[in-house]
């Protein structure tokens, strides 16, 4: 039985797969909100960035402070020795305000996200990888075609494979609350009721620093994911993310 | 068919029903308790309403992290210049002798205090962090008067609700709730690192809200005012920060 492919299971378990939508509207809805919200903070982020564009380890940093590293661009103040013989117009109010409010709406959609995926078991059937996917075989065979950018087989419009589970895993409990964490570890008065979230990770600058590398692996993710979407198919892949149809309608009676 | 949508239509109705009222309740709650900051209108304005509204309430009591004096930033960072007006420049040839600090409002004995007056108050030493919006950051030993010892000096009316202060540097003022100028830390400053304050820090005197980002550490202050209705300053935002774009609440 298990053997077969044409159980009553397996066929109606197929009926309801070309019936229900590839994404639930709330995946589609959190996912869009998400999106949006990134790209506002990432701009505005950078923006900021472009005020000291110097990164330090430890509690306390400034000019007179030797920089982990300096992003060799322009800045926004005079007083943060660059090279050039410019300064660039402040854009620190918008930018602020923007991020801040934008981070609130992310961190909502988030919880959403988040409690609805554990309720609906989103997670353990989407993005849990299933048994077999973690072998090293199975893997490294999806490895290797992504990095010879194959397209995917047919079945992954409709179920994602170990790497991109362990992906989407990784980026939402490990990315995402890494990068809010850092960045309330930055606010004095957060980290005046709550020390230890910035006490554990070495100081108010190191916070600030994580904070600018965890952008970084979230920009590559993004990406990665836009270029893979594109290999995949740009418009069915995109539309299911929309509409919830994945596209494949040959199943249709 | 119909069926199906007037369930929902009802559901729907139901939910944005509950959501309009919740929220008109929690407005009304915000702005018993003093969770609405006078910044709060514009496309920003829910942004800086949750996140003071959220830290009011988480940290209304708790106190800004100390360092050790091994810990203090040298030099500690000069960020701009000194005010260029014949006004302070007359008052800095004179050792600062003759700078005031007035304050007045809604208090019952409105004073004015020069540096020395404000020296013979109880003075509080602190070593505490000063991070600039920008992203860099120094740490100082802060020795001043807790703004607290000067407002009971001068009594303020049950009813006041923000302190307001002003710089020499005209244009530059700002104002915080009672829950900071109330704050054991939140300091009327006049010494660093166990000497006068420099003018390149703000000397001669300085607020130091080490709870907020630098910019509500407003320097060469000469004058508090207590108040309970900040439209009555400026433009009404609390500070002149909100009309370049800053938030008037700088916990973040």
């Amino acid at each position: 039985m298990a053997d077969s492919a044409f159980t009553p299971a397996a066929a109606s378990a197929l009926r309801a797969r070309t019936l229900a939508p590839r994404h639930t509207a709330l995946v589609r809805a959190t996912h869009w909100v998400t999106a949006a919200c990134f790209v506002a903070l990432l701009v505005s982020g950078l923006e900021i960035v472009v005020s000291h564009p110097r990164f330090y380890w430890g509690e306390a940093g400034n000019v007179h402070t030797r920089p982990l590293f300096k992003i060799p661009i322009p800045a926004s103040r005079s007083t943060v020795p660059t090279g050039y013989g410019y300064v660039l117009p402040d854009q620190n109010g918008w930018s602020r305000a923007l991020h801040f409010q934008t981070a609130w709406v992310l961190v909502l959609t988030g919880l959403v996200y988040v409690a609805t995926g554990l309720l609906t078991a989103h997670f353990r059937m989407n993005l849990i990888p299933r048994k077999g996917q973690m072998s090293r075989q199975t893997l490294s065979a999806v490895i290797s075609n992504h990095l010879r950018l194959k397209p995917p087989p047919p079945a992954e419009a409709w179920s994602y494979n170990g790497l991109q589970r362990l992906t989407y895993l990784f980026v939402i409990f490990v990315l995402f609350p890494l990068i809010i964490w850092t960045g309330l570890a930055m606010s004095p008065a957060v980290v005046s009721a709550v020390p230890a979230l910035v006490t554990t990770l070495g100081g108010q600058q190191s916070a600030r620093t994580i904070h600018f590398f965890v952008t970084l692996l979230l920009s590559l993710f993004l990406i990665v994911h836009i270029a893979m979407i594109w290999i995949a198919g740009f418009r069915n892949r995109t539309r299911a993310m929309i509409t919830g149809q994945a596209g494949t309608s040959t199943e249709h009676t | 068919m119909s069926k199906l949508s007037r369930r929902k239509l009802i559901t729907t109705g139901l939910a944005a029903t509950a959501g309009v009222s919740g929220l008109a309740v929690a407005t009304k709650l915000a702005r018993r308790y003093g969770l609405v900051p006078p910044d709060h209108s514009g496309i920003y304005g829910p942004g800086e309403t949750l996140t003071y509204a959220a830290q009011r309430v988480l940290t209304r009591h708790s106190m800004a992290r100390e360092f050790s004096p091994s810990q203090i930033s040298n030099p500690p960072f000069v960020n701009g210049d000194p005010p260029q007006d014949d006004a302070f420049k007359r008052l800095q040839a004179g050792g600062f002798a003759d700078w005031r600090l007035t304050v007045d409002g809604m208090v019952a004995r409105p004073a004015s205090y020069s540096i020395s007056e404000l020296q013979k108050f109880p003075s509080r030493s602190q070593i505490t962090h000063l991070a600039c919006e920008e992203g860099w950051s120094y740490i100082a030993e802060w020795t001043g008067v807790a703004l607290s010892t000067v407002l009971s000096a001068v009594e303020p009316h049950p009813q006041a609700t923000y302190v307001v202060y002003f710089s020499i540097d005209s244009g530059w003022w700002d104002s915080v709730d009672m829950a900071d100028a109330l704050h054991p830390q939140t300091l009327v400053a006049y010494g660093l690192n166990g000497g006068h304050l420099p003018v390149g820090n703000g000397g001669p005197l300085r607020l130091r809200v080490p709870r907020q980002l630098g910019y509500k550490s407003v320097k060469y202050i000469t004058r508090l005012a207590v108040t309970d209705d900040l439209k009555r300053f400026g433009k009404g935002l609390g500070s002149g920060s909100p009309e370049a774009g800053y938030a008037w609440y700088a916990g973040i």
